[in-house]
């Protein structure tokens, strides 16, 4: 990456700053996607946005929020850019983030492996995931969870429940 | 590569993802239980993504999507194949996500125009994948029913599946390779499920990999007419 500025790093703190619309709780610098802001003269601001998956209709929420925000802080001319490589991964989910979504009721995605589906074996009527790494419930931090469903409420989290105290719950599925 | 051939690839490629997601989307309401009903929504939205990027870098995604005749659209015949039922649907998702997720491995390990596309929807197309794997082990090694019309669905898309092996001009892969390793992969999911590949012709005498060439089937003139309608009728109409 090309050495920033230091207003650039502020308006890149800015951009990051603005809320994810979909998952309030995590800031867009939380998530991991926005990957640089550029200014090309004074008062005109590129802004590197990469999607969660290819076809989040968030994305131009994003692009709406971080537009309003800088033009509030007095950038004339705003930008973004859609970039999608390299491709965002679950990894640029930062600690702080994957603690927020915890504590919002969604278990964030495990860290350091492929992404892709975690092989599962086939039971009688459900699968029950075996992976390296149980995926903890967000509501009593129990190991012991089940797969319901590989897709959610969007398409970046899968459905899952909780044998311990039963709550069904969303897991932010590795990608 | 040519202007040109990046924009067949492109067309080819994108309309593949913008057809099978329109079909998708005709589950809604329909599916047999809600998980499956937001699991096809999901795959569908992820196509939709993919399609939206391919068009766009062929031309404006509005007039390509809406505004095309029927013989304008280079997409496989096995996309725009009608849902049928549960199984028929899991049968072209295995056939095709298989297809997707070994061709996109190879453009993102290329240097192409379509790496970085393709690199990133591998990893979403990996979950379709496996769904419709996980579907087709439950359907084919579940009761008799579910096993036979598993088996009849995967018996009567066979022979759309051979046109995914035809070379796209501006697709730089081994489209030989890719047919072996997609006949494994196939294969090895269907022993899994106690069903077997099927063995008849896996193209048409009468339009062998037509889909490419602009040469489509009874249906998707239908389909075409639902999707565009609303958008030949009222030009321009936002909301």
């Amino acid at each position: 990456m090309v050495t920033a500025t230091v207003l650039e790093a502020e308006l890149l703190a800015l951009a990051g700053s603005v809320p994810d619309p979909e998952l309030p709780v995590l800031t867009l610098a939380e998530l991991g996607v926005v990957r640089a802001v550029r200014l090309r003269s004074a008062g005109t601001a590129e802004v590197d946005l990469t999607p969660t998956y290819t076809g989040c209709p968030a994305i131009e929420a994003m692009s709406a929020d971080i537009e309003r925000l800088l033009h509030a802080h007095g950038v004339a001319e705003v930008t973004v850019r859609t970039v999608l490589a390299p491709a965002w991964s679950t990894d640029d989910i930062t600690d702080e983030g994957r603690r927020k979504l915890r504590e919002f009721g969604i278990a964030p995605p495990r860290v350091h492996r492929g992404p892709g589906p975690v092989p599962v074996t086939l039971g009688a009527t459900r699968t029950l995931t075996t992976p390296p790494e149980p995926v903890h419930c967000p509501h009593c931090g129990s190991a012991e969870t089940e797969l319901l469903s590989r897709f959610s409420s969007t398409a970046c989290k899968a459905l899952r429940r909780c044998l311990a105290c039963r709550e069904p719950f969303d897991h932010f599925k590795e990608l | 590569m040519s202007a040109t051939t990046a924009t067949t690839a492109a067309l080819a490629l994108g309309d593949d993802a913008l057809v099978l997601s329109h079909r998708l989307g005709e589950w809604a309401g329909h599916a047999p239980v809600l998980e499956e009903e937001v699991a096809l929504a999901n795959i569908a939205l992820d196509l939709l993504g993919q399609a939206r990027v391919l068009l766009s870098s062929a031309g404006d995604e509005d007039e390509l999507a809406y505004l095309r005749e029927e013989r304008a659209f280079t997409n496989l015949q096995l996309v725009e194949q009608p849902n049928g039922d549960f199984a028929h649907t899991i049968a072209r998702q295995l056939y095709f996500s298989t297809y997707q997720h070994l061709l996109y491995e190879r453009l993102a390990a290329g240097e192409g125009e379509f790496a970085g596309l393709a690199a990133k929807a591998v990893k979403e197309v990996a979950y379709h994948r496996d769904h419709a794997e996980q579907w087709t082990l439950r359907l084919g090694d579940g009761t008799d029913v579910s096993h036979a019309r598993m088996r009849a669905a995967c018996e009567a898309l066979w022979r759309f599946t051979g046109e995914m092996f035809e070379p796209v001009p501006g697709l730089d892969v081994d489209t030989d390779a890719l047919r072996t390793a997609w006949r494994e992969s196939v294969d090895t999911v269907l022993r899994r499920a106690t069903l077997t590949l099927p063995e008849g012709p896996d193209s048409g005498g009468w339009a062998a990999g037509a889909g490419r060439q602009g040469l489509h089937t009874e249906s998707f003139g239908r389909m075409l007419a639902e999707m565009q309608h609303l958008h030949r009728s009222h030009p321009g109409a936002s909301w």
